[in-house]
């Protein structure tokens, strides 16, 4: 499966059977987020939460 | 058999275990919080034996917790471990009344009561909120002054709990901690976490190395997931050169990629195969 990176525009590979909220680290270095929306597979920055990690 | 992994950021650990399921032929329902809204009792959102917790926001994994528990299914781990094992000072007060070796650790609520309990602590103190994670906000006080500083900031800070003042001894750890799992009434792998810094989490630098498990390290991270009711728990254990083995936290999600790289042991099937018998029983 494929997206493109809203970072650096180039395309994504992501694992046929992605999950929404994936982590993804893009060869352009950026580590993203997967959304599904409506079918829709894309690709947003991670944002780190203040409350994360154990 | 089927299991929920409840969740709001799959990394490597959440594709693990879900792996890991698919091996034993064991179906696995996404449960992801950014697009399934929870009812409060009611029906499940999906039909599952067991819901495995594996948010990485703390207040998701409490709601989501709250919010499943309410109608009817079990959650690993339950809402009570995971809201005592994420508040450092009710973990810290449980396992003292258990008997358990824990750092020595007192809690003010001013600048001056932390001045008073640092002194009488003797420095350097370790100064931490109370509920943080990853080591965030975890400052090490080699002085008096160094102290007033750090709670300086703290005052100008939002957050009430931040001006609860978590102050610890500073134990002289041999350049590592250990993080111990649990998984239900075993204790299968661990690791050190070595470096050179005072902090060792493997978030904040430290290195994994595999890290043999004696009988009472066993025994004493057991009754410390007993003490908790933590289920599957990460433990972080200092090696106190006079006391031997100290609990300083406790973790109801743990992180666990740097454990299986460097020990090569399967802990997300180990945690699929224990939901599992849990089921079974």
């Amino acid at each position: 499966m494929k997206s493109r990176c809203p970072i650096c525009g180039r395309e994504a590979l992501l694992p046929d059977d992605v999950m929404p909220g994936e982590v993804i680290e893009h060869d352009c270095g950026v580590t993203l987020e997967v959304v599904i929306d409506g079918g829709r597979v894309l690709l947003k920055p991670l944002e780190i939460g203040e409350d994360w990690g154990e | 058999m089927n299991i929920a992994l409840v969740y709001d950021i799959a990394r490597w650990e959440e594709r693990a275990i879900l792996e890991a399921a698919r091996k034993r032929s064991i179906r696995v329902e996404l449960l992801h919080l950014e697009t399934q809204p929870l009812t409060v009792s009611g029906r499940p959102p999906v039909e599952a034996d067991v819901y495995l917790q594996r948010c990485l926001s703390h207040a998701n994994a409490l709601s989501s917790t709250i919010a499943l528990e309410s109608t009817g299914v079990r959650v690993v781990n339950n809402s009570r471990a995971i809201v005592v094992a994420h508040d450092k000072l009710w973990t810290l007060a449980l396992l003292s009344k258990a008997g358990i070796p824990t750092p020595r650790t007192v809690i003010a609520f001013s600048e001056s009561s932390a001045m008073k309990a640092a002194g009488a602590l003797g420095y350097p103190v370790v100064v931490k909120p109370i509920n943080g994670s990853w080591g965030r906000l975890v400052s090490l006080a080699e002085d008096e002054e160094t102290l007033r500083v750090i709670l300086e900031h703290r005052v100008y800070m939002n957050n009430p709990f931040l001006k609860v003042h978590l102050i610890q001894e500073f134990v002289r750890k041999p350049g590592r901690d250990i993080r111990v799992f649990v998984v239900g009434d075993e204790v299968p792998v661990a690791i050190y976490r070595v470096s050179d810094h005072w902090v060792t989490n493997t978030a904040r630098g430290g290195r994994a190395q595999p890290a043999p498990i004696d009988e009472e390290l066993r025994e004493l991270s057991l009754k410390t997931a007993e003490t908790l009711g933590v289920e599957i728990a990460g433990l972080d254990v200092f090696e106190d050169p006079e006391r031997g083995y100290l609990v300083n936290e406790v973790n109801a999600v743990p992180d666990f990629r740097n454990t299986v790289a460097v020990t090569g042991y399967d802990l997300p099937g180990r945690i699929v195969e224990y939901l599992a018998s849990t089921t079974r029983r």
